[in-house]
């Protein structure tokens, strides 16, 4: 009876909460210096004459006006590059593999939940006239079931491709996550073609996710920009931090996690104290996967359009995320996420002001590839990379 | 040694994925009638390559359709004559690896003597190389970009306008409209930029501020490049590309308070525009789109085609499909011109290649037409359209605001 009335762990209810408030602040704040600094030095160049010839404003206090809103928008993406990411770090803990198909988890959960709001939304219950509050219930209805979708096909996907492979060297089982992950795109691609006819599928408008809370304007020169922040990224914040937590709750503080970190220490050792080592790996994959498919949806959710190669570009980045944190450690994951999320949107608002137009945003991708070059060569553990031990 | 490793392997496993990466899409070998070979000398195949599958193939299948449609209806007097002729549609997936591997495929099929395709000028201009060599005619109903024409090949030709007066269009609409200051991006395709470039180019002779000029890859999260549009404040954002980048754009500026004008090129003009952007279209300035192909209804002789399309497919013709059977009958023709020339016997790929040049006014239901010596039309029409609904079902009633005809620049 004991065990089921064990005191919540308030320690690991917050500890996440304030690593994840450390982080963000901690990487807006230096990234913005690095981009004030740089608004500085190149106030008087030809950079700086250009954007005052312009819009009369000098080079210096159009970073600042742009500043709120490209930190907002570069912390949202960051969170669902780090709850992608938790899914590739999970894996990598307990098996030592990077399960590339979980991009491809992350487009299911994104098409699952997206097809059953659109199959709603032909039913007329969400839509116009509906209300809000359902409106919110069917959202994350859509996302439990997108989740539970996700993670039933991480743990087929397990059994199938990687635990006849598990004593095999370990660039077979990466191959055939290479594998998997091709054929579950096309396997998307089939199911879509036959039920639909059009695997381009739009998030239906619904609920208030599209308002903006404005939070006034900021003035530049004469001008005045608005700066405002939609509801859905406050949903895909708040999710994504909610997940988060509870993961961590979940690894940190439940017989579960223990015995999940146990199998990640010492697969056989862990199997020789009682732990049903299979099953675990089972669990892990289901944890991973229904985290991916839930930011499958909230994916869709911020950016409207999903395709069955939507997983592709952001399961690569969470990839980055969780190697520029320490592959293995579900702080690293975050730590990773949420920077390389802001670095994105910073080289992709500044870059071509910075550069006169030379660099514009198509270069911003650069900036996440060769922040995972600098860390492999430098620094191959990630930042958060020396307690290999607590990895999970 | 195991860190090392570890980093050697993941810059390994990084470099093969980006590389699968650009060919993520799997090789299409669609090829539906490749199984039956001809069994009799008689058999004529008209092939037909657009998208069939992916985000373009709401235009790409009616393309297919259109060229399906004139076979069916226009191939009677070739019967009497003792031919059979069968499409062959091929999917090229808007995509230059699929669109050169079946051009490869098409070549080697000695029975195919004409090619009504692509819809993507980046797919085109590869995959005619291949057919340039066979010596194979291609009757394009859908590309603009000029390099189409412009490289002088006797087996191109293309039934629409061009970019370079495309853009020009769209530039001296905006400037007819008073805007005086716009933000161009592309899609970094031969199709987008190219646009983007005449579009500018007109723009700055107009005395049009061009605040930026940017290309981007970009499918799902335009948030960096929102954040300058909004800080340089354009009264128009000009977009050349394909519907599929431009609705999300267009969605997600809106969304942030841009309050401007919209304009974009022919590919925008699909209802899945309307369904990707919905009523943000409407809002603010409103959302322009110029066009080389306009509503079946701009067209005085395209009533029946309408009907019979509907009859045959259960929906509206989507834009370019008109197009696609005017190609199609153009190569039937031609194929006809040259059986004759060559006493009813199986013609040559070149002889229906010169026949298809050699045309003279033919009548198709989108208009009459000659080539010049490149395979350009003689004059072609540009429309620019106004998105008046955000409903799709509602895409083809959106209003002509202009209808011009203007003839290609001197080959």
């Amino acid at each position: 009876m004991k065990k089921y009335l064990k005191p919540i762990n308030l320690m690991e209810l917050l500890r996440p909460l304030g690593q994840l408030i450390v982080f963000s602040l901690g990487s807006a704040a230096v990234l913005s210096i690095i981009v004030l600094a740089l608004a500085i030095v190149l106030n008087n160049t030809a950079a700086g004459d250009k954007i005052f010839a312009q819009l009369k404003v000098s080079l210096f206090a159009y970073t600042v006006a742009n500043l709120p809103q490209v930190l907002v928008d570069g912390l949202t993406l960051g969170f669902v590059y780090a709850a992608i990411a938790l899914g590739y770090t999970m894996v990598y803990g307990v098996l030592e593999f990077i399960n590339f198909a979980h991009s491809e988890i992350f487009a299911i959960g994104a098409f699952v939940g997206v097809e059953i709001l659109i199959a709603l939304q032909n039913a007329g219950l969400i839509g116009s006239g509906s209300s809000l509050f359902m409106d919110y219930v069917f959202l994350i209805l859509a996302m439990l079931a997108g989740m539970a979708v996700a993670g039933g096909a991480a743990i087929a996907m397990e059994r199938i491709a990687y635990r006849p492979l598990r004593n095999a060297p370990r660039l077979v089982p990466l191959i055939s996550a290479i594998g998997v992950s091709f054929f579950l795109q096309d396997a998307i691609r089939l199911t879509e073609s036959l039920t639909t006819g059009q695997f381009n599928r739009i998030f239906p408008t619904f609920g208030n996710f599209d308002k903006r809370i404005t939070f006034g304007k900021i003035p530049m020169g004469a001008a005045e920009l608005p700066f405002s922040v939609p509801i859905k990224s406050f949903i895909v914040i708040i999710a994504a931090v909610l997940m988060l937590v509870v993961l961590n709750y979940l690894v940190n503080a439940t017989k579960v996690g223990k015995a999940i970190r146990a199998v990640a220490q010492d697969r056989a050792t862990a199997s020789l104290m009682g732990i049903d080592v299979n099953h675990i790996i089972a669990i892990t994959f289901l944890i991973g996967g229904a985290l991916g498919g839930a930011a499958g949806l909230l994916y869709a959710l911020k950016f409207t359009r999903i395709d069955p190669y939507v997983g592709f570009y952001p399961g690569l980045k969470a990839f980055t995320a969780a190697v520029l944190g320490g592959i293995g450690n579900l702080t690293g994951a975050l730590l990773g996420g949420i920077i390389l999320g802001l670095l994105e949107t910073f080289a992709g608002s500044y870059l071509s002001i910075f550069t006169m137009g030379a660099a514009g945003v198509e270069y911003k991708d650069i900036f996440a590839f060769a922040i995972l070059i600098l860390v492999l060569i430098f620094r191959p553990n990630g930042l958060l990379g020396e307690n290999v031990t607590e990895k999970v | 040694m195991f860190k090392r490793s570890f980093a050697f392997l993941s810059l390994l496993v990084i470099a093969s994925i980006a590389l699968t990466a650009c060919g993520s899409s799997t090789p299409a070998t669609q090829a539906a009638d490749s199984g039956s070979p001809a069994t009799s000398g008689n058999v004529i195949k008209i092939a037909s390559q657009s998208p069939l599958s992916g985000d373009q193939s709401v235009i790409g299948v009616d393309i297919k359709n259109g060229a399906q449609l004139a076979i069916d209806q226009l191939s009677g007097p070739l019967k009497d004559m003792g031919f059979t002729i069968q499409l062959a549609p091929y999917d090229d997936m808007a995509n230059p690896d699929n669109g050169v591997a079946n051009a490869k495929q098409i070549v080697a099929d000695p029975a195919i003597m004409c090619v009504d395709g692509h819809y993507n000028s980046g797919v085109q201009i590869p995959s005619s190389e291949v057919y340039h060599s066979a010596g194979l005619a291609n009757v394009s109903p859908a590309n603009t970009n000029p390099t189409v024409t412009t490289r002088g090949y006797a087996e191109v030709n293309r039934i629409v306008g061009r970019d370079d007066v495309q853009g020009v269009v769209g530039a001296d609409f905006a400037a007819s409209k008073g805007v005086k200051s716009v933000y161009v991006m592309h899609d970094k395709t031969a199709y987008g930029q190219g646009i983007a470039e005449f579009f500018q180019q007109e723009a700055k002779a107009k005395g049009l501020e061009v605040l930026g000029f940017e290309g981007t890859e970009e499918k799902a999260n335009f948030d960096p490049i929102i954040t300058s549009i909004i800080a340089a404040n354009p009264e128009a954002v000009y977009f050349g590309g394909m519907f599929s980048q431009a609705a999300v754009m267009f969605k997600q500026a809106r969304d942030r308070g841009y309050e401007g004008m919209f304009i974009s090129d022919d590919g925008f003009d699909s209802s899945d525009a309307a369904k990707i952007a919905g009523d943000t279209l409407m809002a603010g300035a409103g959302t322009f789109y110029s066009t080389v192909s306009g509503p079946a209804a701009a067209y005085a002789d395209t009533a029946k085609f309408v009907t019979d399309f509907k009859a045959a497919f259960n929906h509206d013709p989507q834009p370019f499909a008109a197009q696609s059977y005017d190609s199609a009958a153009i190569c039937l023709a031609a194929i006809q011109n040259a059986i004759k020339a060559n006493n009813n016997q199986m013609p040559t790929r070149e002889a229906v290649a010169k026949a298809v040049r050699e045309l003279k006014d033919f009548k198709g239901i989108t208009g009459v037409y000659n080539f010049n010596s490149i395979g350009d039309p003689v004059v072609a029409k540009y429309f620019v359209i106004q998105v008046m609904s955000g409903d799709p079902a509602q895409w083809s009633a959106n209003e002509i605001v202009q209808t011009l005809d203007i003839a290609p620049p001197a080959p």
